[in-house]
This record gives structure tokens, sequence and C-alpha cells, in this order.
């Protein structure tokens, strides 16, 4: 399987305060991968800086590599020519993400007119195509209908339409459901899945919700503090889990389907830090039972495919 | 605990009309609480789940006697329902003024409902009781963690010693990994002071982890009503098979293969 993206000592600065510490990681064409972290992790500005997204004040360094380019060095044409089209995000909230003032088709087709040449008509029937595609109901009418006219999971839909309109080799979704009810969450996960698997697009889902991964994804990267602490395989992460904070996450998730449920909960000392208050070195260390002086240091990546950045991992 | 329950909802509706969209016809009649009924027993733990829309929260205000109902009767067995019946709303930024110290927001209920006593007394027992340091008194919310933030917004709650809790959405603004230290803490607090605690929220797993019986709601009806386990092991009304079925899981995968 070769890679869609690599991303290599990823490092992204507010000002001169470090967030993001030099992350690397892979996309393969065609696989879905979680990106897990709790606010402040830095997940969502990982995203923006592979997207070329970073708002002002905020630089990116290291190497986005696709197709041999560094995106990060290409500027702003360049990009515009790839996002939309082979490079596609989804984010969280489609009311502020789309345009209240257009009507959906025209946003929908909006990308086949900018990087394919499509005239307005042409544009519109492929648009319309789309909406089918992922579901929304009575589409023809919803063509001509503002944002604000659908609900919320309509809306998330229309956007993974303009998203996946011109088959990119990745699509970022941001949070994409976490604003929607659970039975809705099921129906776009489900349709997010269907399409990166018919174009065979490489999946990166950003999200705090842990099952969400287990039931998307076949990989995982557990980022905390702005750093990447454990990555692997979905079932091997899950199941054996090397990082205390990933222990530690999967362990304060209320069991759904034990017979008898503890009413303690495995609770995590402390709470996520501010930005730039992380302690130097394992950024988890003060809230970490296994933490100890080894731990002012931060410790590399190591291990084969299921790979832990941790001193004292679990077994 | 004694017979009487502490709440009997007796076929309440509460509707609103909506804006009109016309100039010449009323709006639409919105039926958010629709033909409700259930008996809340003491110190009983009660979940009440369903998704945007099914009138979860219409109906917490109908308890907090914030609404009144159009048909039908709330009836609380209490002393007093606006001392006794206290909630913590889901964004402990916003419900937190950002102007007052954590001291005053945590004692206001009691200027408020004229409680006499050591108000400073109760202020120390009371943070102390949710796990914050005596000295966050003096602090603004904003210096504070969404989840400290939300132990202060427990600690007001808590102030005039309520006999009913309600949590609307307590820990869905948290970080993962804080949620389990509220959940924990609303726990050792519910047992601890004796609470009825109604617990709202659209998260199964956390309903189903806190509470003994569960109400599911769905546009404004309660589509099943029992004992939270066994709903959640052999749910009856299709919606609530389609709720439980809808719930990512952390081993689905693993299993299926």
């Amino acid at each position: 399987m070769s890679d869609t993206l690599t991303v290599e000592n990823l490092t992204v600065r507010v000002g001169s305060l470090e967030v993001i510490h030099g992350v690397s990681f892979a996309l393969a064409a065609g696989q879905r991968t979680g990106l897990i972290g709790e606010s402040g992790s830095g997940k969502t500005l990982t995203a923006l800086a592979i997207m070329g997204l970073l708002p002002e004040g905020l630089s990116a360094a290291g190497q986005v590599v696709y197709r041999g380019c560094n995106l990060l060095e290409l500027d702003e044409r360049d990009l515009c020519r790839l996002r939309g089209d082979r490079l596609a995000i989804v984010f969280q909230e489609p009311m502020t993400a789309l345009n209240p003032v257009m009507k959906v088709g025209d946003q929908v087709a909006e990308p086949l007119r900018i990087h394919r040449g499509l005239r307005a008509g042409d544009a519109q029937a492929a648009a319309l195509a789309a909406l089918r595609r992922v579901n929304i109901p009575d589409a023809q009418e919803k063509m001509r209908a503002y944002p604000h006219q659908l609900s919320g999971g309509q809306r998330q839909r229309a956007m993974i339409a303009m998203a996946t309109l011109c088959s990119p080799e990745l699509l970022i979704a941001d949070e994409p459901t976490t604003a929607l009810d659970v039975t809705v969450q099921a129906q776009i996960l489900q349709l997010l899945t269907e399409l990166v698997e018919e174009q065979d697009t490489s999946l990166l889902l950003i999200t705090h919700d842990l099952p969400v991964v287990a039931n998307v994804c076949q990989r995982v990267l557990v980022l905390y503090g702005g750093y990447i602490v454990e990555e692997g395989d979905v079932e091997t992460v899950f199941d054996e889990p090397r990082h205390p904070y990933t222990r530690a996450l999967l362990d304060a998730i209320p069991p759904l389907d034990e017979e008898v449920p503890e009413r303690k909960l495995k609770a995590i000392a402390g709470s996520v830090p501010g930005l730039g208050e992380f302690p130097p070195g394992c950024p988890f260390r003060n809230r970490c039972p296994r933490a100890d002086d080894a731990c002012a240091v931060m410790p590399l990546a190591r291990g084969n495919g299921h790979r832990v950045a941790c001193w004292h991992p679990l077994r | 605990m004694t017979d009487e329950p502490q709440f009997v909802v007796d076929h309440v509706s509460r509707r609103y009309r909506l804006p009109r969209t016309s100039l010449f016809a009323p709006g639409r009649l919105l039926t958010a609480v629709d033909d409700v009924s259930f008996t809340l027993g003491r110190e009983e733990t009660l979940g009440v789940v369903g998704e945007s829309g099914s009138g979860k929260t219409t109906l917490m205000k109908l308890l907090l006697g914030l609404e009144k109902p159009d048909a039908g009767r709330v009836t609380y067995h209490g002393e007093s329902l606006r001392r006794e019946v206290q909630v913590v709303f889901q964004d402990p930024a916003s419900a937190l003024d950002p102007r007052m110290r954590v001291g005053d927001i945590i004692t206001e209920p009691l200027h408020v409902l004229r409680i006499p006593g050591d108000h400073q007394a109760r202020l120390a027992e009371l943070l102390s009781a949710v796990g914050l340091p005596p000295a966050a008194a003096r602090h603004y919310p904003h210096e504070f963690s969404g989840g400290q933030r939300q132990r202060i917004a427990i600690a007001r709650a808590l102030a005039p010693r309520p006999r009913v809790l309600i949590g609307d959405e307590p820990v869905s603004a948290l970080d993962v990994s804080v949620r389990a230290q509220i959940l924990n803490l609303l726990e050792d607090l519910r047992v601890g002071f004796q609470l009825t605690l109604i617990l709202v929220s659209h998260d199964l797993s956390v309903v189903r982890h806190m509470t003994d019986r569960v109400l599911v709601m769905r546009q404004g009806r309660v589509v099943e009503e029992g004992v939270t386990r066994e709903v959640f092991r052999a749910p009856q009304h299709p919606y609530t098979r389609l709720l439980l079925e809808s719930i990512p899981r952390l081993r689905s995968q693993a299993s299926r293969k």
C-alpha cells in the first residue's frame, strides 16, 4: 500500500510557543486513520497545518509530503488548486463552514466549476447526483435551499457531498459528527466509510470519541499535548494499549455492555492543561501514575507498527 | 426511603407557539412535552435520554417550575421546590457569572433564598465536598479548567441542601479524561447527601452507568420507561433499539472479526 500523504516532524508554533512538537505519521491510500485527542492536544491544528489553513500568527515547520512535494512550501495559488480537489476537509459545524447566502446546489457544485472547469448546468447535475448519493431527501428541492433550511444532519451530508465531489485522495474529517444526534451520527459515519471505500480515499478522522474511531478506522494516532504518544492498529491499541494515557482514556469510558456496571469509574487525575502549560518532557507526566524522573525528557516513539512514546509502557 | 414519592408528573403537556411564518396566520404550535406521566421516588436515580428536540430540557424546566404545563400537573412533595430542586447545566462556562468570585457564586443561592446560618462555613464545606481548595473562593471562574468549573457549578447547586439534583448533560462539554472525575463526584455526592438524581443526557453510556431507572423520550413523548439495566438489555420500543444500535462501541470491530 502506498502512502497518500506523509507528515514528517511537523511543528506548529503560536507566536514563539511550540504547540505541536514534531509529529510524524503516514496516511496510506484507502486507509481510515483516527486521530484521537482532547481539547488542546493539537488535533485540529494538525489538520489545518496539513491543509495550509493555519490562521494568522500560527506557523508550521517540517514536512507534509504529497506526491513528492512539501505542502508547507507551496504558495497559496498552488494550494488552492489542491484543496477541494485532491485534498478535502469536512469541519465539525457545517453551519459555519457553509456559505449562508449561497444556495446549497451552487455550493456543492462549486468544486467542479473551479477545479474541473465545468459549466453551470453540468456541475449542477453532478451536484444533484452527489446530494442523492449522500441520501439527502428531496435532493432536487434541497439544491435550491439555503443552508439554514436544512437540518444539522443534512448540512453535514451536503458538506460531505461537496468534499467528495472531486474524489479526493485525502479526506480530513474534523469532529464531523460531534454536533449531531447519535442516530444521525451512525448514518453519517456509515456514509463516510462507504464513500472513502468507493473512491479509495485516505481518511483522517479527527475526534475525541474513542468508540467512533473503533467503529470507523483501521489505524489510530493518539495525540496528547502536541505529541503522538501512541500509534497502531485500532484493535491492537484499544485491546492492549501501551501508553498510560491511552489506557486511562479507555478506562474512563462507562461500559455499555457489562452486566453489572461498577458505579465508580477509573478517573484520570487533574485536567488537560491549557496551551503552553503542559509540563516539559512527557506532557502526561503530571497526571500519570507511572511517571518518574526519566519522564522529564520526552521519549521517542518506539516499536514497529504499534508505536508508543513512553519510558514506562504497559506490558 | 418513605413511600411518598418526590415528584409526580401526571399527564403533563407543554406547547409553544412557533414564530409566525405568515402575516395572516398565527405560528404553528409545537408540542415540546406531550402527555408525559411518571413518578419519581425519593433517592431514586432517573435517566432521561433522547435526541435533540425530544423534549428533555422542557421536561426539566417543568420539574424546576421554570415552565408551567399547559395540561396536566407536576406535583413536588417536599417543603420548598425552589430550594430543594437544583440543577447543573451542560456548559459551566456560560452557567457561571464571569464577574463574580467563586465564593460569591457558591453562596449566592443562600442569600437569594434567605437561608440563615454561617455562609462562610457552608462555603468551606461545599468546596471541600466538590474537591476544590479553600483558596478557590477568591478566584474568578475563568481561572479554572472546564472540569473545575463544573465542580463550582455543582457546589452552587448543593449550597441550599437540595433533595433533588438535576444534571442536564453535566459532562457533555468536558474533556473525555475529566468526565469520569465529575461522574464519580456526582455519585459520591448523591450517596453522601441522599440525593434524588435526575440525569438528562444524550450519552447512553453515562445514563446506563449512573441511573436505576430511565425514560426514553422522542418528540415530546416517553416511548419507553423502565429499569435502566433492563431497558438497555432488552429494549422494547423500536426507537430505543435504534438508539442503542447507533451508539458506537469500543469493542465492536474487534468482536465482529
